[in-house]
């Protein structure tokens, strides 16, 4: 143990080679790439002076977007949780028929251009449609409402989930749980106890991914939302009608504005993650 | 060995975006949307005339998108040689902002530079179940209607003007009469697309709402292309004579030196053949000797201009459309 | 009590059953469902229509464009995500934190936005745009800006899944190394490379996918250039927009078939490793 702490201690001195170089390509790649480019845009909403920025963000219009971006946004992302936590724990622990195509077909999302799945999703929902019939007729109206917002998102965010966990699942060292099981406990309190534990930080990792991701998102959003002002219209589609007015300033504003209140919850989601581990730790015991 | 993989991917992005080579006159058009199958034809039959006419190969490159994103594409540096766009105001914007052209460019060419216009129509499902013939129809109870978001689409801007101006026009019509009238049409409105396709499509193959607001060209494209016989085209008694604008962007072509194919092209939109290809497209030619040939396929609607209604383009974006204008003002969502 | 049998939780074939069959509806609903939509509407008019809309002089050239953009975007997320795991995870330095948060920062930027950011710096009125427009280069509406859209969009793929993987595993093995006199590159590629090869795999797929169905930050600095700026999202879009429904879906399926190939490769490494190791 002290000797693992001491070769740590070595690290943080810079031991192993290497530092100058990538260190260099890091600095210089995430300056060039995304640094400058969110300076950019900061200056750009900068331009409008702090009344100015707040007059855009809090126009009625704005905060009703805001509201409907970032609640559907953390509903969607806590639907994607337990959902990305099974796929992703039936993936790595059964075998199953099909389970390499659900392997293949989780990177979906990515791999579809969001407009396609915004095209895909609205035909799939509609009153009309092979899932959006039998909604209907138990009176549930997806597409053009919010739910096409919510059931868009939930798309778009489940392989961040899955594929954040995964990995961890993989590594997770079965013998603790064999033990655990072997000693008498429940399988239910195994897994509070000792498989949910050391998956949490990877799933709010995921989580928060999947909500940053989900709050910007346009492409699938615009064709199944109805976008009725107030009700099912996003922050990017009132970015697009500032730029229609070539108000480039304001659009900056809001972009630059959820941009902030995005990283805020990313942050603040990666200092609980900590804390919510030992939380956890901690309810489940007593 | 990664370093060097870096290196040539960034010395290629180099070397790619450098260099454009032209080995023969290539103009650039920056058009709108549903301008795509028009201009492909149009394009082929220019280049044979001028191959005809100076014995000089031209190769015409297009660019369609929303007539707004497209404008704000050549003031941020598309290098349009031409742009033939939906709205006026969307190349007096380039004029104004960029200054790539002067900003008297509409007395340029001939007919203001509008070489074809259109209409707004109404597309209804087979049969015209709810009845709907005029204007004042939409405003039925339980019709629904589909029309884009004038905020982000320049075509429907054109939906909102005509509803305005048939109610200005009624008898006793005034513009508080007017807003109320398109206040009424829009709690009609279930769904705002954000571009005219995408609500011809929630129309035609979602089956959302009872009547389309389109533009003739988009509206008959729609019913041959989406509608498998089950849309019709109703002509209202009166609409707005939408016009698309062209012109010539002269820092452009003086940068590429294609200034005189440049204008040879935009005067050849006027041209008796271009015009017929206009009409093919059910666009209305301005040639009158054209027209006259393809009156059959254009119903006889009384039109309005933007600028005889609502004085001028600049006035009506600012009052109607601008943040806090008339449209955010009525735009009651349903609730 | 029969828990000499159970290997691990979740073993027992009720449990297991729900869950494989809660797992199957979940994903017919989610992802299969939705694929189906798109192959249908594709072979809409018939096999001979498909072929048509993925074989035209345009689909070629988004094709084309596409597999270029993704063969330049990938690489270089690829080398700065193994280069920035290393420096992020092997040291401890100020503003360390700083530097991680940056590299999932595109991850929350609005498609909208990672395109107009590009149009802000190298635009005609952007910072940059007067001086490149007097030296006559072309950075948006062009080539490369369309691949630095691509990459501000992928950036963290990579990276993001090789980290968790390198704090894991610990420098125990590469300060071991170290004391044995081995070079920093050769740590590298015999200990660390190795260790992390699935991680940076999984990146370089995702990182792939999303490269090639990158649609709205390539719109905003596309131009859409019929047959020179337009990738295969921006053509599905064109396709769309003319009402030419199959053929935008029959792109759409061949698009996602080329992003998902690369799963194919992936199991088949896969299955060597575990018939080989």
């Amino acid at each position: 143990m002290s000797r693992a702490n001491a070769q740590r201690r070595a690290a943080r001195r810079g031991v192993l080679p290497g530092f100058g170089l990538t260190f260099g390509i890091t600095t210089t790649y995430l300056t060039l790439i995304v640094l400058i480019p969110i300076a950019g845009l900061v200056l750009r909403a900068a331009g409008l002076g702090p009344l100015g920025v707040w007059q855009v963000i809090s126009a009625p219009r704005a905060l009703a977007a805001f509201r409907v971006s970032f609640v559907i946004a953390a509903l969607a992302t806590l639907a994607n949780m337990p959902i990305g936590l099974l796929l992703a724990w039936t993936m790595v622990r059964y075998r199953f028929p099909g389970r390499r195509m659900l392997d293949a077909l989780v990177d979906l999302p990515l791999a579809l251009p969001t407009s396609v799945a915004g095209v895909a999703l609205t035909a799939l929902y509609v009153d009309d449609g092979w899932l959006g019939g039998p909604l209907a007729a138990l009176g549930l109206k997806i597409a053009f409402t919010p739910l096409g917002i919510w059931v868009a998102l939930l798309f778009v965010g489940l392989p961040y989930v899955v594929r954040t966990v995964q990995p961890v699942l993989m590594e997770l060292d079965r013998r603790t749980e064999e033990a655990a099981l072997t000693l008498g406990a429940r399988p239910g309190q195994v897994f509070a106890r000792v498989v949910l534990p050391p998956l949490l930080p990877a799933l709010l990792a995921g989580a928060g991914l999947a909500f940053a991701r989900a709050v910007g998102e346009y492409g699938s959003v615009i064709f199944i939302a109805g976008n009725r002002p107030g009700v099912s219209e996003i922050v990017p589609l009132l970015i697009v009608g500032k730029l229609e007015q070539y108000d480039y300033a304001a659009a900056a504003a809001l972009g630059a504005t959820m941009l902030l209140a995005a990283l805020l919850i990313l942050l603040a989601l990666s200092a609980v993650q900590s804390r919510a581990v030992r939380l956890w730790m901690r309810t489940v015991a007593a | 060995m990664k370093m060097r993989t870096l290196g040539l991917a960034i010395l290629a992005i180099g070397l790619l975006g450098s260099t454009v080579v032209r080995a023969e006159v290539t103009l650039l058009n920056v058009s709108y949307d549903p301008t795509r199958e028009l201009y492909a034809d149009i394009n082929k039959a220019f280049a044979a005339d001028w191959k005809a006419k100076t014995g000089e190969a031209i190769t015409i490159r297009s660019s369609h998108g929303g007539s707004g994103a497209q404008a704000r594409a050549v003031i941020d540096g598309l290098e349009a040689d031409v742009v033939t766009l939906a709205l006026q105001p969307d190349i007096d914007a380039i004029a104004e902002r960029a200054h790539l052209l002067p900003t008297d460019w509409q007395s340029r060419l001939p007919n203001h530079s509008v070489p074809y216009t259109s209409t707004i129509l109404f597309v209804v499902r087979k049969g015209n179940p709810k009845g709907i013939h005029d204007w004042g129809d939409l405003l039925k109870p339980g019709v629904q209607v589909i029309t884009p978001n004038p905020k982000t689409s320049g075509g429907a801007r054109w939906n909102y003007l005509a509803a305005w101006g048939y109610a200005l026009k009624q008898p006793g019509g005034t513009p508080e009469k007017a807003k109320a009238f398109v206040r009424d049409l829009f709690s009609h409105v279930p769904i705002l697309d954000s571009g005219a396709r995408g609500a011809t499509i929630t129309f035609a193959r979602r089956n959302q709402g009872d009547v389309l607001l389109a533009w003739e060209d988009d509206a008959n494209l729609a019913v041959r292309e989406l509608g498998e016989g089950k849309l019709e085209i109703v002509a209202p008694s009166m609409s707005i004579q939408a016009e698309p604008v062209v012109a010539l962007v002269d820092q452009v072509v003086a940068k590429h030196g294609t200034a005189k194919e440049a204008a040879a092209y935009l005067q050849y939109l006027y041209s008796p053949a271009a015009q017929e290809i206009d009409a093919k497209h059910f666009l209305r030619p301005t040639d009158k000797a054209v027209m006259a040939r393809y009156a059959g396929q254009f119903p006889t609607i009384t039109t309005f201009t933007v600028d005889e209604v609502f004085g001028s383009w600049k006035k009506v974006q600012a009052e109607q459309f601008g943040d806090g204008g008339v449209f955010d003002q009525i735009y009651q969502p349903v609730k | 009590m029969q828990h000499s049998r159970v290997t691990g939780i979740g073993e027992r074939p009720a449990l297991r059953i729900v869950l494989v069959a809660c797992t199957m509806v979940l994903m017919v609903l989610i992802l299969v469902m939705p694929l189906a939509v798109v192959l249908v509407e594709a072979l809409r008019r018939g096999i001979g229509s498909y072929a048509e809309g993925i074989s035209s002089p345009d689909a070629w050239d988004a094709i084309r464009l596409t597999v270029l953009v993704a063969a330049i975007a990938v690489p270089l997320n690829t080398v700065f995500g193994l280069a920035a795991a290393w420096c992020l995870t092997r040291y401890r330095f100020a503003g360390r934190a700083a530097l991680m948060a940056l590299t999932a920062l595109p991850f929350s930027v609005s498609p909208v936005i990672s395109g107009l950011v590009w149009v802000l710096l190298f635009g005609l009125q952007g910072w940059f745009g007067p001086w490149l427009r007097a030296h006559d280069v072309q950075i948006i509406f062009a080539l490369p800006g369309i691949v630095l859209a691509t990459v501000f969009v992928t950036v963290p793929f990579v990276v993001r899944q090789v980290i968790p993987i390198m704090q894991a595993r610990g420098d125990d093995e590469e300060l071991a190394a170290l004391t044995l006199g081995a070079s920093g590159w050769q740590i590298f590629r015999r200990i660390t490379l190795p260790r992390v090869r699935w991680g940076v795999l999984n990146g370089v797929l995702l990182c792939n996918a999303r490269a090639m169905g990158e649609f709205g930050a390539v719109s905003v600095v596309s131009g859409h250039i019929r047959g020179l700026t337009v990738t295969m999202p921006l053509h599905i879009e064109i396709l769309y927009n003319d009402y030419n429904l199959p053929a935008a879906f029959a792109m759409a399926s061949l698009l996602a078939a080329m992003a998902l190939v690369t799963l194919g490769v992936k199991a088949l490494l896969e299955r060597r490793q575990t018939a080989g190791v």
